[in-house]
């Protein structure tokens, strides 16, 4: 039976479609409109002061669009004119400074891609399978090219003190949500960004300015960044005590838990992204990431880790960034536990949820780096479990 | 070189070293050129934006607060939030308790049982509280609420009075509580042992599954995505996560399961890209802008929009347009021509109730009046705002909520 779609005229080879200036600022097709971020209302007091999750289930290569990329605001996201944002360098320097924005455009730049992944992303999976969805089970992540000023060039132009141990790092949204980092991390690899993707940070991003820390927790990637204090040690403000420390199963505390270890997940087929397509070739795809490196190898189960194979890495790993996996495969319609594995060039392997339940215990919000499972079945559906 | 301002503890060692310009750094950062731009903060803003204190109380400011005027202070700025106790009201974060739970299953993590220095507790309650309404405590009442804090953690003495001299007089139950990060010793040898590729298990079992307790929002993707799990139990939502479960997830949980007839149109609804939370939020504004173009011909749509602005001071309590809910405040569509204290599902103030009983209600001149000073207006109404000092502002957001009817 021929296709009408081919064999009939369809309108839109027949009519005229839109113009260059019907949307001066593009945004997806109506088509995909269900690519968006979403929230999970129960788990905060406060849409203001929550998170909400990038939909990894439904994209592909390797950079998150802004305009879905997941958001935490401690106090919600703000609006700051570039004319009205200043930024500080104070304490431990000779000279303590004040840029303004076009200040801040002055000093040479620097284009690197970094991933950004929450300390909470996949918390919620503990002590067992409970959400339904990549995009909620690993979705507090994103991955953008940054262009902006390296921090140690800021620094420099104060002039560190030598006692200068750690700066201090501020926002100036209500929260302010600072964060002290050691003055190490902050000269080889931190940078205040303006741009994500070659466009200006997003509000919800942190537009003007934001602090990009590549590898450790996004918590201290401060937007909306004002301050940046050199002191002689921490400050040991709210978020780094009483939030993101991990509680250990004796009710002891590890704190400063700051790099985000190699971590990896099966984007499709997932819960949200079902096989529709019947019998024969299959692409099982993913991402992988390291805080601690780039990634080396993603290994793949499609028997919930009988055997493995190696997956083909899209593009060679690079630091801190986010690698696309693919595995490209034949599904008959059996069931399978699909495991993504991953490994980075310091030789860490992502351990399996057991493992770090061995080490830790099950009372950890943060750093679950686990091995996750998708279990496929007949029809192509997947449901988010754990498996011996 | 430019003088180095002493603004505080921290950068005391700064003293007489303004010369160090060309050495210093060098052993740290890399040797850079300097570009001359920025301009040299000046005292005055440097201590406008250097807040933060360390834990050995550099950067305590001058005053004291005791536990008494603590329990006042935190009675109209806090407890609506955090509860008198400093118990904390549905899903806002506890203050006190927990001791003792730091090994259990789920621990409860307060000021007492948890926070390791009380530095933490003065810096946060100075620069971001109230929520909404962030650096508007004076130092001494800082001071009062956190004494407040302590006392209902059983830390001081009902006469205790926190100062800066006192500061270090408080233990703090979990100080020893907390190792610096340890996973290179404890977890990345055994995290790199070659992994097995072939034949590494005879059998795989099912050992627990999401739909189970599932508790995935129910927009959570297509629609072929949400049938792998029809049959969630939502009812167990609470023992999937008791501490995070709080009366309003229970709610919503009621309505969940698609698998009920009735929520079936909701599903729908929410999983097409308007109802989204967020473009929703995007959206109200302009739709109820429209709105209240077409209702009311008298209202000024410039007046509302202004509104609109200024009613992102009241939007860390309060909703208003299409599915509205009750938060820390209530619901605000209709509120013109209501008698005080009467939403159904609100709890109010006894001052709030009983003012509406003896008959206020909600005017453009009573909300003027009540907007521009809510203590002096109504005393002992639960609203933790200062109030709006401009009159054009009161005018604008009163449009805006005559605008939701």
């Amino acid at each position: 039976e021929p296709d009408p779609l081919i064999t009939e005229v369809q309108d839109w080879a027949s009519t005229t479609g839109a113009g260059v200036d019907a949307t001066p600022y593009g945004l997806p097709i109506e088509y995909e409109s269900d690519v968006v971020r979403r929230t999970v209302p129960w788990l905060t007091a406060d849409p203001i002061s929550s998170i909400n999750f990038t939909p990894i289930h439904a994209l592909d290569g390797t950079i998150t669009p802004q305009g879905c990329a997941f958001e935490r605001h401690h106090s919600g996201a703000i609006s700051l004119r570039k004319e009205d944002y200043r930024l500080m360098i104070n304490g431990l320097v000779d000279t303590p400074l004040v840029f303004t924005y076009e200040d801040l455009e002055r000093f040479p730049r620097e284009n690197r891609t970094y991933f950004l992944e929450c300390a909470a992303n996949t918390g919620m999976e503990w002590a067992g399978a409970q959400l339904n969805g990549a995009q909620f089970t690993h979705g507090m992540i994103h991955n953008m090219e940054y262009s902006g000023v390296p921090l140690r060039t800021l620094l420099a132009e104060a002039g560190v003190q030598t006692e200068g141990k750690w700066v201090y790092v501020e926002g100036a949204d209500a929260s302010s949500n600072g964060r002290s980092i050691p003055l190490e991390k902050a000269l080889e690899d931190c940078m205040v960004a303006t741009r994500a993707n070659g466009e200006a940070l997003r509000m919800e991003h942190g537009y003007p300015a934001r602090l990009v820390v590549p590898g450790w927790e996004g918590n201290m990637w401060v937007k909306w960044l004002r301050r940046i204090e050199v002191t002689n040690g921490p400050v040991e403000s709210r978020e780094e005590t009483s939030k993101y420390t991990d509680t250990l199963a004796d009710g002891t505390s590890r704190k400063w838990t700051w790099v985000m270890d190699a971590k990896s997940v099966i984007t499709s087929p997932s819960p949200q992204a079902p096989i529709t397509h019947g019998h024969g070739p299959l692409v099982i795809t993913g991402m992988a990431w390291s805080g601690r490196g780039a990634i080396t190898g993603v290994d793949v189960t499609m028997d919930g880790g009988k055997t493995w194979q190696k997956a083909r890495l899209a593009a060679p790993g690079q630091d801190k960034a986010l690698t696309r996996f693919y595995l490209d495969t034949e599904w008959n319609g059996e069931e399978m536990f699909l495991q993504s594995r991953a490994r980075d060039e310091t030789g860490y392997i992502q351990p399996t949820k057991d493992q770090l339940r061995e080490v830790r215990g099950e009372n950890s919000v943060y750093h679950n780096n686990g091995i996750q499972t998708w279990w496929v079945n007949g029809n192509g559906e997947a449901e988010n479990v754990e498996i011996s | 070189a430019t003088p180095v301002p002493v603004v505080d503890g921290a950068t005391d060692t700064l003293n007489g070293q303004g010369d160090t310009m060309a050495v210093a750094g060098e052993d740290t950062a890399p040797a850079h050129a300097k570009f001359g731009l920025g301009r040299v903060a000046l005292p005055e803003e440097i201590a406008a934006w250097n807040l933060d204190i360390m834990p050995d109380g550099t950067g305590l400011p001058e005053g004291e607060g005791d536990v008494w005027t603590g329990d006042e202070v935190f009675a109209e700025n806090c407890a609506v939030c955090h509860g008198d106790f400093a118990e904390g009201v549905d899903n806002w974060p506890k203050l006190a308790g927990g001791k003792g739970t730091l090994d259990r299953k789920d621990p409860v993590k307060t000021v007492g049982s948890y926070w390791p220095y009380l530095s933490t507790t003065y810096d946060y309650v100075r620069r971001s509280m109230p929520f909404g309404m962030a650096q508007t405590l004076s130092d001494d009442d800082v001071y009062a609420i956190v004494a407040y804090i302590l006392y209902s953690n059983d830390l001081v003495d009902e006469d205790f009075v926190l100062s800066k001299d006192t500061f270090l007089d408080v233990e703090m139950p979990n100080a020893d509580g907390f190792i610096v990060d340890d996973r290179a010793e404890t977890e990345y040898d055994q995290f790199s042992q070659e992994p097995c590729m072939e034949s590494c298990k005879e059998s795989v079992e099912i050992t627990m599954r999401a739909a189970v307790l599932d508790v995935t929002p129910d927009h959570g993707g297509d629609e072929a995505a949400a049938e792998p799990a029809p049959e969630d139990d939502a009812s167990q939502m609470a023992e999937a996560t008791p501490e995070e479960a709080t009366a309003e997830s229970a709610e919503e949980s009621a309505s969940a399961p698609a698998a009920e007839s009735e929520a079936a149109p909701e599903t729908a609804d929410a999983s097409t890209p308007d109802a989204a939370p967020e473009s929703a939020d995007d959206s109200e504004p302009e739709a109820a802008a429209e709105e209240a173009a077409a209702v009311a011909v008298a209202a000024d749509p410039e007046l509302v929009a202004a509104g609109e602005k200024v009613f992102k001071k009241c939007q860390a309590c309060h909703q208003v347009g299409e599915g509205a809910k009750n938060r820390v405040g209530p619901v605000l569509n209709g509120v013109v021509g209501r008698t005080a204290g009467t939403l159904d599902g609100f709890k109010y103030s006894k001052a709030m109730i009983g003012a509406g009983e003896e008959g206020l209600t909600w005017t453009s001149e009573t909300l003027h009046e009540y907007l521009a000073d809510p203590k002096g207006y109504l005393k002992g109404n639960k609203m933790a705002f200062a109030g709006l000092k401009k009159p054009d502002d009161v005018d604008a957001v009163v449009a805006f909520l005559e605008a939701h009817p």
